[in-house]
């Protein structure tokens, strides 16, 4: 603190042509507030440009055709991507199976049962580790679970690789969630005679409700967009699944296969699959906003 | 908190029934914590071969030549290592005025409240869009600014030629884009943290805004914002699709940050799908490798932001 004090003081020693020097420190202030009102706006340019090239590169080919199309081969026009669509849907079913169960019962568990045991701790760190996991380590993790296992890439595997990347958001934000309810709330339901399940199923979940609900929204937007841990797992496919247990094509590694190819239909359509994950993305984050807002 | 074992208002010899709910919220609860554990034994197990074979040598050579077996990932480690840093370079000073810009009162606070939402959505969009973006955008660019710093600059080893479109500089710069929103929410939270008295007890000693940020403000928010940088390096290490799409993908060792380069999480992104035998083993060895660069990484970051919020709670 001493070192603030005197930092400051420093502006009252010395030679007495306060007017000048007050001036160069009012001329400095400006200048550096310009610089950092500057640097922020810069922030708009990498934005606005990706926002204008999704537009103008991914709109001329949006059309019915491309929701219920299938990819066009090396080379030829038309098509769509109807079965990417649909496998990013299914996986990310897949994934939620798993991982809002899993995320949203362990948050009961380190809240409401035992916030202070040793397994609480532990599920609390493992859900913090977790979600420093770069995305790939979860491809790598499927891929040796269940592709290396079954010996084919599928939906499954994709899906377990979602689930795992989705898991610590939904866990977090679910025992966040919990832990806004108020002990108000919990006191009086067990005074009044209700058991534990009784106070957790019909008066601290339903107020926690929206709260996980952003948490799962959350964390279906991150999936959605993921292509590191699909490519691998679920790999692709240029038809429509006939089961869960075969290549499955997903938006995110349409796009990164599209996108390298030297054929402009091929890459206009890279330009509309991302405009489209883009959009999903985005509503599903304003989706878990809302929801967010409206209990606040 | 649990229920009591004995109640004295019924009869004796008066159980409750087992609280199925909480076993089953037990077994979840159980179950995550055996995921870390079998995700680990996962990737372990399969890179055992691999680890046996070459050992700690695996770390320390260059060669990737999967069909004469030889593998070694010194350079995957120094671009993943370089690339962050780089990017962490462009994005630090981006990410801490933006923070400060939304921290203080500069304009209105709807415009804050817009660029608050621009940094939301940087965040937002994928991965593999910023690669495709990348591939329109900044790839010219830096090829552009690549033959222009060969040209004034070659001599230095930094900008030697030639000057690659997918270099390790492109990388960078998307990665920085990419990391910004960590860096700037996280370092926004420090800024906004620090009290109110100490920047009115600037003000009233007669410092301007700016000397108060200087003097007061940013030292108070400082491991807050080292944390933020921390935790962005360690985003910025695991992050893969725009990366793969626009290193360039070379395994060859070079000082110029305008040549190929390669990244752990590129190489597992690009070989896993066709990969075989002693290749996928020593794929799951470098990932081993990657889940521990970026642990150490995420583990300090949050020791550094856990060790603030102590400091600070005291002033808060």
């Amino acid at each position: 603190m001493d070192s603030i004090a005197s930092h400051s003081l420093d502006f009252f020693d010395g030679d007495r042509s306060v007017s000048s020097k007050t001036v160069a420190r009012s001329v400095t202030n400006r200048i550096l507030s310009g610089i950092c009102i500057t640097l922020s706006l810069l922030t708009l340019v990498p934005l606005a440009s990706i926002i204008i090239l999704l537009l103008q590169k991914g709109l001329p080919l949006l059309g019915t055709a491309i929701f219920t199309e299938l990819p066009p081969a090396a080379g030829m026009s038309g098509g769509g991507f109807g079965n990417a669509i649909l496998g990013t849907l299914v996986m990310i079913a897949i994934g939620l199976a798993i991982s809002a169960p899993a995320g949203i019962l362990s948050a009961i568990f380190i809240n409401e049962y035992a916030p202070t045991s040793r397994l609480a701790q532990a599920v609390r760190l493992v859900a913090k580790l977790l979600t420093g996991i770069p995305s790939i380590i979860c491809g790598v993790f499927a891929f040796a679970a269940v592709v290396m296992t079954t010996g084919t890439f599928s939906a499954y595997a994709g899906g377990l690789a979602l689930a795992v990347l989705m898991l610590p958001t939904i866990l977090l934000t679910a025992e966040q969630a919990l832990m806004g309810v108020q002990s108000a709330y919990r006191e009086a339901a067990l005074g009044l005679g209700a058991t534990r399940f009784q106070t957790i199923a019909r008066v601290v979940l339903p107020d926690a409700f929206p709260a996980i609900m952003t948490g799962v929204m959350l964390a279906v937007a991150r999936a959605a967009g993921e292509t590191a841990p699909l490519i691998f797992t679920a790999l692709f496919s240029q038809f429509w699944a006939k089961s869960l247990n075969e290549p499955t094509a997903s938006l995110s590694v349409l796009i990164y296969n599209f996108s390298t190819v030297p054929f402009p239909h091929q890459i206009g359509m890279a330009w509309t699959a991302s405009l489209v994950l883009v959009a999903f993305v985005t509503i599903a984050n304003i989706a878990a906003q809302t929801i967010f807002s409206r209990k606040n | 908190m649990s229920a009591p074992e004995k109640d004295i208002i019924s009869p004796a010899g008066y159980r409750p029934a087992p609280d199925l709910f909480r076993i089953l919220c037990q077994t979840a609860s159980l179950l995550t914590v055996l995921m870390l554990g079998w995700i680990i034994y996962e990737i372990l197990e399969s890179a055992w071969p691999s680890i046996q074979k070459f050992g700690f040598d695996f770390m320390t050579t260059s060669a990737w030549v999967p069909n004469r077996e030889r593998f070694g990932v010194l350079p995957f480690i120094i671009g993943t290592v370089a690339s962050s840093l780089l990017a962490i370079l462009l994005a630090f000073p981006l990410g801490v005025a933006i923070a400060i810009f939304l921290s203080e009162n500069f304009l209105s606070a709807s415009i804050r409240q817009t660029m608050r939402f621009v940094v939301e959505m940087l965040a937002a969009i994928p991965s593999v869009v910023y690669g495709l973006w990348g591939i329109f955008v900044i790839i010219p660019i830096v090829k552009a600014f690549g033959d222009w710093a060969v040209g004034s600059m070659g001599d230095f080893p930094l900008f030697s030629g030639p000057a690659y479109g997918n270099s390790l500089l492109t990388a960078s710069v998307v990665l920085a884009i990419m990391i910004l929103p960590t860096i700037t929410a996280i370092s926004r939270n420090a800024l906004a943290s620090v009290p109110k008295t100490l920047r009115e007890g600037a003000y009233a000693l007669g410092s301007t805004r700016w000397e108060a940020i200087f003097s007061v403000i940013l030292p108070t928010a400082a491991p807050g914002i080292v944390a933020a940088t921390i935790l962005g390096l360690g985003r910025a290490m695991g992050e893969t699709m725009a990366v793969a799409m626009l290193i360039g993908n070379s395994s060859r060792l070079s000082w110029s940050i305008l040549s190929p380069s390669g990244t752990l999480a590129g190489l597992l992104a690009n070989q896993f799908g066709e990969a075989q035998g002693l290749q996928v083993n020593s794929l799951m060895y470098a990932a081993l490798i990657l889940i521990g660069i970026t642990l150490i990484v995420n583990l300090l970051g949050e020791a550094v932001l856990r060790h603030t919020q102590k400091q600070t709670a005291g002033i808060r």
